[in-house]
């Protein structure tokens, strides 16, 4: 084998000293599902949808260096079964009615569901009770749809230099939490231009007044399945195939 | 929303105790409940003010551990032990009692704010339970009696420290000492030793003893010492300017441990003499024991030994003379939460925040606290590296299996008449355990914990050691009038509340297999449940992202390897109930009515 080479589903896949797993694959353009992982912040691995098989053992693939000699399964029946299975738990966690949802055709989540084929939420249903913020005058707060990926922690903190969200709480309780003495956005200098406000996979973060502008049939997932749009994205921020 | 300036007073001084530093702000939190009974809103805005951080990691901090709340608890803050070894000695019922004489439902503050009551997760004391706290001080051997005592004390609201002292009694309870619990220790005697033969052959001299890190995992001492010694790639080792840290795990939160407790108690001096060959041997400055909340009783004892150790030049500047080796220790205290056990949260919790369990690589050997080499190392570990500086490698090599070497403390509790604390070579059988402990009429045990095996009485034969049965140390013995499906309930519950909440299959799957089981247990299971159980089980496993969720599901895989039956015994003869209860979800509608006739229940057909 070449040096600097993985397999990933038997094809040889390079990679660059340095890279992820994913990193790697996306470059070469294959998909792994993923949720909370975005080239454009650092790894983060807390979704797990990115679960992947090196040499026998689970890995994520979006925080796991790529390195010499790894034979990774990817897209296997049993691998998409457990992603269809991870993908049904954060549906059952939060409350997410995806047809009336202002993300509908342009949610990463729904998305997911559909190239896992998930035709249902299978596990009962947490109904946990969660709030809406609609304080602030662009931006609406959705708790319900929340899948704690922290892409907007990561992004208000790194790229925005505000550190206007943050995760409290712990294991089933966890939430995410808005930096204000009053704990709404509208108290916070969350603005339109941020980062933070378009980098939500779910419809937890919504820029007001632009729901449901594109026709059944036009919006994002219509046209392509998650598996081209991610890579068409994530290869875009990373500076395109290469090998 | 506004502070009195007396308050204001208060939290200013104990911020300033605390020079500020964002690293200690769960050690600010600690005090700041302590004072006030909770941490407020306008309280969190202060100290993020003052530490510069975001409110909001203020308030993430507070709402992840157990011991801290933003709604004020009592002035006597009363938590129950909830590990299976308290129930099995009656906690749930005399919890239940102790409520009644209080007027107080549990989890819930009393109107008059005097008095609060929870359940916690295992505090340790299971081989003198049950066992309580009340404001964070371990109270032990909890009977009815003493139950009446607490209940009239807290009535007449008499501070706490005029209690009796015996209900505060810790006893040590040590069985069976061998290697590392018998024989005199001098102070210094290992830092002496470690100085007079130097680094390589103090290396060899651990390599030689075999010792692997005794809470759980096993990874050898040596290598990981060595590693953190040559730090990142491209570091010159003996650059003094790099700073690496020495930290003790003392966050025994496993359900059934308590050998940590009896070696911080009665073998300090070894423990932090351990810490500091370390530090001699690593090039580091400064030590931090990670305590657990539980162990506050602890706190004060083991703070007179570190001021007695600098007073003996055993800590400090230039130690026993040697130009230039400089060492302290702080003691960092935990605030109620399991997951801190694992050692990069352990690290996030000592840098102040949520214990999360960081990504690996890298590992803490190379980018621990503060993104500095790290050794973290459990308690027992530091001593048995103490003892093996004095007395050498093939002192301790001689005992225990060819894998494992030397010896393992045990917790053993449960069933038994003699419960405490056990010394045994590695290889020893866990018949041979059962015995000495005067199991009575054993029916399996649960070894190393909620996350370990339960193994069954067909196995008694098999030995205790990485190679067959490895064990941070918890020991707990089950007779055959216990239920094995309410102890797997009980250790599901405990995970499912200790999830630290980062990854998808542990934060949703550890409650979704605690539901499945209440199912079961409740009687409405049936066979496709089983199926449910079983996938889920193997997908917290499998996917979960440290090994908290990687072992949480082991309490429902080892019980239902070994005892189907007594699962199947439980499942209702149809195929299939719904998990919705029909009944149930009408019970809202009916307390807003008041109604409660036959017309406003559902039966649920099945």
């Amino acid at each position: 084998m070449k040096p600097n080479t993985i397999t990933i589903d038997g094809q040889e896949v390079p990679f660059i000293p340095g890279q992820t797993i994913i990193e790697a694959a996306t470059a070469a353009s294959v998909y792994i599902p993923h949720l909370c992982h975005n080239p454009e912040f650092k790894p983060h691995g807390s979704c797990k949808l990115c679960t992947v098989q090196v040499n026998g053992r689970s890995c994520s693939a979006c925080t796991m260096p790529a390195a010499e000699g790894q034979q990774i399964l990817n897209n296997t029946k049993e691998l998409n079964d457990t992603r269809r299975s991870l993908t049904q738990m954060l549906f059952v966690e939060g409350n997410h009615f995806c047809p009336g949802c202002e993300k509908t055709g342009n949610c990463q989540l729904q998305a997911v569901g559909y190239y896992v084929g998930m035709l249902d939420t299978h596990f009962p249903h947490f109904f946990p009770k969660r709030n809406v913020d609609a304080s602030h005058p662009d931006v609406l707060l959705d708790l319900d749809r929340c899948i704690l990926c922290e892409l907007c922690v990561r992004a208000s903190r790194d790229m925005d230099g505000k550190s206007i969200f943050g995760i409290a709480g712990r294991g089933m309780q966890s939430h995410l939490v808005v930096n204000s003495d009053s704990g709404k956005l509208a108290d916070t200098h969350l603005s339109l231009t941020d980062k933070a406000v378009h980098v939500c996979p779910v419809g937890a973060i919504i820029v007001k007044r632009t729901a449901y502008l594109s026709p059944i049939g036009e919006r994002v997932y219509d046209q392509e399945d998650i598996a081209e749009v991610a890579l068409e994205h994530d290869q875009a921020l990373t500076g395109g195939e290469h090998g | 929303m506004s502070m009195q300036p007396t308050d204001l007073a208060v939290v200013n001084d104990i911020i300033q105790r605390h020079a500020a530093n964002p690293t200690e702000l769960l050690q600010i939190l600690r005090e700041v409940q302590a004072s006030f009974r909770c941490v407020s809103a306008p309280v969190m805005r202060v100290i993020a003010d003052a530490l510069s951080i975001p409110v909001t990691q203020v308030q993430a901090v507070t709402e992840f551990y157990s011991f801290l709340s933003d709604d004020p608890v009592g002035r006597y803050d009363i938590r129950m032990s909830d590990s299976i070894t308290d129930h099995m000695l009656g906690s749930r019922e005399l919890a239940e009692y102790l409520c009644q004489r209080l007027g107080i439902k549990a989890g819930h503050t009393r109107e008059d704010g005097v008095v609060s009551f929870h359940f916690t997760s295992c505090t340790g004391l299971c081989d003198q339970g049950p066992a309580a706290m009340v404001n964070g001080m371990a109270l032990s051997c909890l009977d009815q009696a003493r139950i009446d005592c607490i209940a009239d004390l807290v009535n007449a609201e008499t501070p706490v420290s005029e209690w009796p002292t015996e209900f505060f009694q810790v006893e040590d309870n040590i069985r069976r000492a061998s290697l590392l619990l018998e024989g005199a220790f001098e102070p210094g005697a290992a830092i002496r030793k470690a100085l007079l033969n130097g680094r390589d052959a103090m290396f060899n001299e651990l390599d030689q003893s075999g010792l692997r890190g005794r809470g759980g995992a096993g990874f050898k001492t040596a290598l990981k010492w060595r590693f953190c010694y040559e730090g990142p790639e491209g570091t010159d080792p003996d650059d003094p300017a790099i700073a690496r840290f020495v930290v003790c795990n003392a966050d025994e939160g496993e359900p059934g441990t308590f050998k940590d407790r009896v070696l911080l108690n009665s073998y300090a001096h070894e423990v932090f003499e351990g810490m500091t060959v370390c530090a001699a041997l690593i090039g580091s400055r400064q030590g931090y024991l990670y305590l657990r909340g539980e162990y506050l009783h602890l706190h004060q004892p083991l703070l007179r030994v570190l001021e007695e150790r600098r007073r003996l030049n055993l800590l400090g500047q230039n130690i026993l003379g040697q130009t230039a080796f400089d060492f302290d220790i702080k003691i960092h205290l935990g605030a109620g939460a399991y997951i801190c056990g694992e050692e990069s949260a352990l690290i996030e919790s000592l840098e102040g925040k949520r214990g999360k369990p960081r990504n690996r690589p890298p590992y803490p050997v190379t980018h621990g606290y503060l993104g500095k080499p790290t050794v973290v190392n459990n308690v027992e570990t530091f001593m048995a590296a103490a003892r093996i500086a004095v007395n050498g490698g093939a002192w301790f090599a001689a005992q225990g299996t060819d894998k494992s070497k030397g010896t393992k403390i045990l917790s053993v509790s449960g069933d038994c008449e003699r419960p405490g604390i056990y010394e045994y070579p590695f290889g020893t059988t866990i018949a041979q355990i059962l015995a000495d402990c005067r199991a009575t009429d054993p029916f399996g045990v649960q070894i190393g914990g909620p996350s370990g095996t339960f193994i069954s009485a067909h196995e008694f034969d098999r030995k205790m050691a990485f190679e067959d049965l490895a064990t941070g140390g918890s020991f707990i013995v089950f007779n055959h009038t216990r239920d094995v499906l309410e102890i797997t309930r009980n250790f599901m519950h405990f995970f499912a509340h200790e999830s630290c909440g980062f990854c998808t299959p542990c934060r949703v799957g550890t409650s979704l297999l605690r539901n499945m089981l209440d199912k079961i247990c409740e009687g409405h299971g049936t066979p496709y449940d089983l199926v449910e159980l079983t996938h889920m089980a193997k997908l917290v496993r499998t996917t979960s992202h440290c090994g908290l969720g990687q072992t949480a599901a082991n309490p429902i895989l080892s019980t239902l390897e070994r005892y189907p039956d007594l699962y199947e015994k439980r499942l209702k003869a149809i195929s299939f109930e719904p998990g919705f209860d029909l009944d149930g979800a009408l019970a809202i509608s009916r307390q807003l009515t008041g109604r409660n006739d036959a017309h406003a229940h559902l039966e649920q057909v099945g």
